[in-house]
């Protein structure tokens, strides 16, 4: 038992002073080489500190307890200001009564499921459906019997839904509601567009908000909808190009002739450290290539040293300039 | 018995072209072997009578899995994660003669093990958000002041000790608590409390 002469709690609990002193210490230079000779010095330092690290991260998640992240309308809509850790369900619900639209009625039968910026998450359903939920998304399931209804509050999840004609699965975003007839689908939500890309099956969609413009359309495979204030339209994609809009799923972003301002909009979903393109000439330079959601330094070399631009990071920011 | 007994780890001689570099590694670990660690943990505690070593066992097993997946990915993780388990456990049997052979409940059950269905695969839509907070719920009420003050409202330790009105040490040792706790109840919910007293 040669890797372990230091017990294993002994060696969790160092790891764990690690993860604190870089997260709520006075992180610099020396401590992160320290820490990078303590993670060489055993292979069972770096199990023990990687292990950590992940559920760490994960722990991140509990960030949607945090009481600031409730809009100012929950607040006003909560008789009393709720303790930071009542229950989620409540927690959910009152945000949800923020949300307009009939379909968003809360709930208290609610499961949330999110995850932080950077996350990726799969949620299986007891019907063998299952929601993979990428970076920085919240989600709510309906935790009745018999209902199989997800909303999605932020960000963008694929379905891929066990069809079961007798209990359709619903899912809801905004004031747009998606029924599935045997499907995989994505649904992605920023402010207020909403884009469902079919890859199978079929999809029905509906909209709730101006009578006037208020629509029921059937989506085929290939088709991509896109949701606005001003209404819906629908478009043809390439399966290459439905393929990579959902190569997050394999924890990468696919560019093809993609401008550098879309790539580096599409890196800061995915990142704290945030990419700053100000000059409009280099946002509309084009690039094309396979990054890890996380890899901002390979892109940033990428512009550099490629597309001889100027990369000059500041703190959490990295510019792009000419 | 002897070497023999020992299952053959599929996978261990699909080593892609290029062996796999540390973080590729790390984020493998991520993604593939943690999320079963409550079914090891369960495999553990069902198949070894000594509850204080199963920490040293799971590190142990961990260690395998990282060597072996820096010279290549194992094909099928999770067989191979409770190949490793169950090996791990015979040997110690067999060879160490330390444990007498009752320490293990039942050889039968180790050699059935890969094909046993897990936690994992069975309980649906494992709710992390609700255990996270069952967990922090559990913890001592200063550690979990300091967690929630640090981790939910993002707070830094001098920021945490103004609040809370202790030293920065009593923080920073509040965390680590706090930190090993919750990872222990997301991953590996057990029957037996473990991490810091």
């Amino acid at each position: 038992m040669n890797a372990s002469e230091k017990g294993a709690s002994a060696i969790e609990l160092e790891a764990a002073q690690w993860i604190e002193r870089r997260e709520f210490g006075d992180w610099c230079e020396t401590d992160e080489t320290e820490l990078g000779a303590w993670l060489d010095q055993s292979l069972s330092h770096r199990v023990a500190y990687d292990r950590l690290d992940f559920g760490w991260q994960k722990a991140g998640r509990l960030t949607v307890l945090r009481q600031g992240q409730l809009r100012p309308a929950a607040k006003a809509t909560a008789p009393t200001v709720r303790p930071i850790l009542s229950k989620f369900a409540v927690v959910a619900g009152v945000a949800a009564a923020a949300i307009a639209g009939w379909f968003e009625l809360s709930s208290p039968a609610q499961v949330t499921y999110a995850t932080s910026v950077g996350g990726r998450e799969i949620v299986r359903l007891v019907d063998g459906s299952q929601i993979e939920l990428n970076t920085n998304t919240a989600i709510r399931i309906s935790d009745r019997r018999n209902r199989r209804e997800v909303w999605l509050d932020r960000g963008e999840a694929y379905f891929e839904v066990t069809h079961d004609a007798a209990h359709p699965f619903i899912v809801t975003a905004g004031n747009v509601r998606l029924t599935d007839l045997g499907t995989k689908f994505s649904v992605r939500r920023n402010d207020d567009r909403l884009k469902v890309a079919v890859s199978e099956g079929g999809v029905r969609l509906e909209t709730d908000g101006d009578p006037a413009k208020d629509r029921v359309l059937d989506l085929a495979p290939g088709q991509v909808a896109l949701a606005t204030a001003s209404g819906v339209s629908i478009q043809r994609e390439e399966k290459t190009e439905l393929k990579n809009a959902l190569a997050w799923r394999s924890g990468v972003l696919v560019f093809h002739h993609t401008t550098l301002a879309d790539a580096a909009a599409e890196f800061n979903r995915y990142n704290h450290r945030q990419i700053e393109i100000t000059d409009p000439k280099i946002a509309r330079l084009e690039i094309g290539g396979t990054f890890p959601t996380t890899d901002v330094d390979g892109f940033a070399e990428v512009s550099r040293d490629v597309l001889r631009l100027r990369v000059v990071r500041d703190g959490d920011a990295i510019r792009i300039s000419r | 018995m002897a070497e023999r007994t020992d299952i053959h780890l599929e996978g261990t001689d699909s080593v892609t072209e290029t062996t796999p570099t540390l973080a590729e590694v790390k984020a493998w670990f991520g993604r593939e072997i943690l999320p079963l660690e409550a079914s090891l943990m369960q495999y553990l505690e069902h198949n070894w009578r000594n509850a204080s070593d199963i920490a040293d066992l799971r590190q142990e097993i961990y260690v395998q899995i990282y060597q072996a997946a820096l010279q290549g990915f194992p094909e099928k993780p999770k067989q191979y994660l409770f190949t490793t388990a169950r090996n791990l456990l015979i040997r110690k049997v067999q060879h160490e003669r330390v444990i007498p052979i009752e320490a293990v409940a039942d050889l039968d059950a180790l050699n059935a093990a890969s094909d046993t269905p897990s936690l994992d695969r069975t309980v649906m839509a494992r709710d992390e958000l609700r255990r996270l907070q069952a967990a922090l719920d559990r913890l001592p009420p200063r550690v979990k002041e300091a967690v929630t003050l640090g981790k939910i409202e993002g707070l830094s330790r001098g920021e945490i000790a103004l609040r809370m009105g202790v030293s920065e040490g009593a923080v920073a040792q509040y965390l680590v608590r706090g930190i090993r706790a919750l990872i222990d109840i997301l991953y590996g919910e057990t029957s037996t409390p473990r991490g810091p007293q």
